[in-house]
């Protein structure tokens, strides 16, 4: 399936036309994009995602930095037409290094260049994927009742269910899902549950909790991938499904549960593609550290750091976070998924998940 | 109780031998302990061996070897190429206090009581029980005359043990070697830092200096020329006390108040004469000798309130700014500083003495940041080592607020900490010694004031240093972005739009929209011959490595208009003026002036200019300043503030 880029192309155009029609009208060239700070984020009610707000930041070429800003999106742009001319993909990796042959434009960091295409994005309007640049890996694991169809790279389609045709390591999700590369064929299930660590995911998948829960299994792998987002967004789209997030008890969790949930501040500029408003947060929270008796840590000091920077964070400001969270700088504590197993290897899912599920509204007791 | 009569009382009044006043002020001459005692040793001789190359026009090249056994007891053995001392005067110079020639001159000088080196004989006769030797070469084609004596502590004479003549390779010289019982372990650092820092102010002594670990540390001369000769002046009637000018008078050979006046003191024209004699209510006719003490106190009263000229300066020789960076350098050249500054104030006077301050300052490199600044502090190119609290140096320092100029200190008061080394030198006929051992200079207004004058004026270079580079690296941005950025933006953006390039002169003047200065300074050896003159008045021709100091000066303008301006750059002044272009309009004892043509936008001018007589790094930062254009259109020079 060959997708048209000439709207992609177009706008790459339309930033150099820019830098160089300012320079035809003697200005100082300059390109404006929004301010990509939690200061800048702003609550859209219409897709009900977090969305950069008004405040713009102006990259010109009268201070240094700005200028080889300039000059590194001009060679950006210019390279991924080449790759669109040449019909080839790279990684973020390869990009990076690529840019070696840049000269002054070369990247010092691939931190650089990923927030430069990211800015690209922002410019343009237009998607990674459009760019023809990807993530180094996914791999983000399924299990669950879903039948998928995805277009392999030998151009011809292949169904999978999501537990007949896997193994117990589940169903890989690749760095594209958009439909012109995956299909939701059927999906038999109640609800989704999006694992933080891979531990927990299997001890689920031994459990058998996809089967006798009637729920699809997702495992974050961490902060989840853009693809792992957007796939959760689609197949919970598709029927309608809750999405509950099961993560550690400390701030680096609640801001996964925050990207998947309301959209991450990096990416605010496709909240609407990426992010799955309905999910719920399930735990572990500091409540259950004391309802469950878990075993807990101390807090670092970064980690109390996290904790009053989401207190600040538009996004934390519901009733919920707010008492959970000055509940943990009270306790000073945190604690992990899998703290759990202090009751036995069954207790996650005998009496755990049914309980908070319950408690939730998802199951009935 | 038996009464006790003034008889009695004289039968224990009896004079008091030099030995016993010694032991008994040992610590006011600078031997209280034996670390204080090794030191003050080393530095007496040191000291008079400088004076003795000095006074005979030879550049110094001193010997220092240091051998201690375990039992205390340290050899030290101090040599000079000096003139040597006539072996009449041996037994005097060495074996008798309170005896030199300096004592009554009125000029800079590194001794002044003439206790010295004898001194330290006595110490160690007193500590070791051992006898000085020393060894004398006065003539090239003559034998070196030993002398080993001890010194006769009633008599206050020498005592020669025995007089030998030997051969010495030494055209001239003189070696002394003096036993005394001392703490080497304790003082190594201090010996070493002591030698280090007469280095600094001695530009034009080359010291060597062995351990007695058979390490040998070289300190290399960095300046050929002789310290200019200080002039012997007469007293200055500011200076002079009531006892000494009674003591004159007596022996003056004037016959009348007036050519008393005029002859035995400085700055006495006739003017000044008559009002001072006029001002006492005395007759100018009047015979000195027969004057009463009432007449001596109205005339000196009347001296204060007359104005009376600063005495001539001639008789101070302070080392210049030139040799004193030139030293520094040479000696942090490990620490690679990031700049050496320095200042020098012009003479002046206090009570009647005249005294000029010179300081540095030595800043970053690997000196340490989070300590107190090291104070090096000299007087009459003497380090001080001893009682730096109490010295009107270090109050001087303290009382200026360094916050601002990138050191911490607390309240603004106090020694600032930072990775600094301040230098001051303070050179007189008559340093105001808090004591005998001459380690701290009193806490005199005047000299503290002019301390507190080089200082700010020092700051104030820092500051201007810093400024300087700040803005330089801005520029040097900016020049980076519209010379190479700025065109592969606009050909990046041209190729992707399949455009010509777009022309960028416009955006180039906006951008940077200033006059922009620029430079580099170069060095280049040559070949030159040098006339170095011995001391037995010849001249050899030695063949001697000079070095051209080029500065070239780029000047581009910027602006979107057309600039006219003229432009100054300072050299020091001992530096002589090569080829200069493009034609200067002046080139004075300080800088040279260019009157610039008119520089269209866009456009730059290169201007180069060379200069001789001065060592590679001597010159090492162009001072530029621009006159008659807005000081703010331009970087890289600053506004001319006039001569």
């Amino acid at each position: 399936m060959n997708k048209d880029y000439s709207n992609v192309l177009s706008k790459l155009d339309m930033i150099a036309a820019k830098i160089y029609d300012d320079f035809e009208r003697t200005k100082i060239p300059y390109i404006d994009l929004p301010t990509r700070t939690k200061s800048n984020i702003k609550f859209n009610d219409k897709l009900n995602v977090w969305k950069y707000g008004a405040n713009t930041t102006e990259r010109s070429a009268k201070s240094l930095d700005g200028a080889y800003m300039l000059l590194r999106t001009m060679y950006m742009a210019d390279f991924i037409k080449e790759m669109i001319k040449v019909k080839k993909s790279s990684t973020l990796r390869e990009m990076y290094y690529i840019s070696e042959g840049w000269d002054l434009a070369k990247f010092h960091s691939q931190n650089e260049s990923n927030l430069l295409a990211e800015d690209l994005e922002v410019i343009t309007e237009c998607l990674r994927e459009d760019f023809k640049l990807r993530p180094e890996e996914d791999g983000a694991r399924v299990i669950g009742n879903i039948t998928i169809e995805e277009m392999t790279r030998n151009n011809t389609k292949k169904k999978i269910h999501c537990q007949d045709d896997v193994g117990d390591s589940g169903y890989s999700i690749p760095y594209n899902v958009e439909p012109e590369k995956l299909t939701i064929k059927g999906i038999d299930a109640d609800f989704i549950i999006a694992i933080e660590t891979g531990g927990m995911f299997d001890r689920l998948v031994e459990n058998e909790f996809d089967t006798s829960n009637r729920s699809i299994l997702v495992h974050l792998k961490g902060q989840p991938a853009r693809s792992t987002r957007r796939f959760i967004k689609r197949i919970s789209a598709e029927k309608n499904l809750p999405v509950l997030v099961f993560t550690d008890c400390d701030p680096w969790s609640y801001r996964i549960f925050a990207s998947l949930a309301y959209g991450a501040i990096k990416t605010a500029h496709i909240s609407e593609y990426l992010a799955t408003p309905s999910s719920q947060y399930l735990g572990v929270t500091p409540s259950d550290i004391e309802n469950y008796d878990l075993p807990t840590d101390v807090l670092t000091k970064e980690d109390i750091n996290a904790l009053k920077s989401e207190l600040t964070d538009p996004r934390f400001q519901d009733s919920f976070w707010k008492e959970e969270i000055k509940l943990q700088l009270k306790l000073g504590k945190k604690s992990e998924q899998q703290a759990l197993a202090k009751y036995g290897l069954d207790y996650v899912t005998d009496t755990y998940l049914p309980e908070k599920l319950a408690e939730m509204g998802i199951t009935k007791k | 109780m038996p009464k006790i009569t003034a008889y009695d009382l004289a039968k224990k009044q009896k004079e008091i031998s030099v030995a016993e006043f010694f032991e008994r002020n040992k610590h006011i001459l600078g031997f209280g302990n034996q670390t204080r005692a090794l030191i003050t040793s080393v530095k007496e001789g040191v000291d008079n061996g400088l004076d003795a190359c000095e006074e005979a026009n030879i550049l110094p090249d001193l010997y220092i070897e240091i051998k201690n056994h375990s039992d205390g007891d340290c050899k030290i053995i101090v040599e000079d190429n000096g003139p040597g001392i006539v072996k009449n005067q041996i037994p005097h110079v060495f074996g008798r206090l309170l005896y030199g020639s300096r004592f009554h001159a009125i000029r800079q000088s590194r001794g002044q009581q003439g206790i010295g080196i004898s001194a330290v004989v006595l110490y160690g006769q007193l500590t070791t029980g051992k006898h000085a030797i020393i060894t004398s070469k006065i003539e090239e084609n003559r034998p070196a005359v030993v002398t080993e004596l001890a010194i006769d502590t009633n008599k206050n004479r020498a005592e020669i043990i025995s007089k030998n003549t030997v051969h010495w390779d030494k055209p001239t010289g003189t070696r002394v070697q003096v036993s005394i019982i001392a703490d080497f372990k304790r003082g190594k650092k201090y010996v070493y830092d002591y030698l280090q820092s007469t280095s600094i102010v001695n530009p034009h002594a080359r010291i060597i200096y062995k351990e007695p670990d058979g390490t040998e540390h070289i300190f290399e001369r960095t300046s050929d020329v002789l310290p200019r000769k200080a002039v012997e002046i007469k007293p200055h009637p500011y200076g002079v006390e009531l006892g000494t000018l009674i003591k004159i008078a007596k022996q003056t050979k004037a016959r009348q108040l007036n050519s008393f006046l005029k002859t035995e003191f400085s700055s006495m024209g006739d003017r000044t004469t008559n009002t001072a004699i006029e001002n006492a209510g005395l007759e100018k006719t009047i015979n000195p000798k027969n004057m009463k003490r009432e007449q001596f106190l109205a005339l000196h009263n009347a001296f204060k309130k007359v104005k009376i000229m600063a005495p001539s300066t001639d008789c101070l020789s302070p080392i210049g700014e030139t040799l004193i960076k030139r030293s520094l350098k040479n000696e942090t050249h490990e620490i690679s500083p990031e700049f050496i500054i320095t200042a020098s104030r012009p003479p002046s006077v206090y009570s009647g003495n005249p005294f000029q301050v010179e300081v540095g300052l030595v800043y970053g490199g690997n000196l340490p940041k989070d300590e107190p600044i090291r104070i090096l502090r000299f007087a009459n190119r003497v380090p001080l080592l001893y009682q730096q609290g109490g010295c009107v140096v270090t109050s001087a320092i303290s009382s200026i607020d360094w916050r601002r100029y990138g050191l911490n200190q607390p309240s603004g008061k106090g020694i600032p900490t930072g990775p600094a080394i301040f230098l001051t030198h303070v050179s007189s006929t008559q340093i105001p010694f808090t004591s005998e051992s001459k380690e701290a200079i009193a806490d005199v207004i005047e000299i503290e004031n002019e301390i507190k004058l080089a200082f700010r004026e020092c700051a104030r270079k820092v500051q201007h240093h810093i400024n300087k580079k700040v803005r330089r690296v801005k520029t040097r941005e900016k020049f980076d972005l519209i010379t190479r950025i700025l065109p592969e933006i606009a050909k990046k953006s041209a190729h992707i739009l399949n455009k010509p390039v777009p022309s960028l002169d416009p955006i180039i003047t906006k951008i940077m929209d200033v006059v922009w200065i620029e430079d580099v300074i170069e060095y280049e050896k040559i070949e030159r011959p040098l006339v170095q003159t011995n001391l037995m008045g010849e001249s050899t021709e030695e063949k001697k490595s000079g070095t051209i100091t080029k500065s070239r000066i780029l000047v581009v303008n910027y602006k979107r208009s057309s600039q006219k301006f003229n432009l100054y750059a300072i050299i020091p002044k001992d530096s002589v003026v090569g080829t200069v272009t493009p034609k200067p309009s002046k080139i004075s004892e300080n800088y040279i002036k260019w009157n610039l043509d008119t520089i269209p936008s866009i456009n730059k001018v290169d201007i180069a200019f060379e200069l001789a007589g001065l060592e590679k790094g001597d010159f090492d930062e162009n001072d530029l300043y621009v006159e008659n254009i807005n000081p703010s259109y331009v970087i890289g020079a600053d506004k001319w503030e006039g001569d």
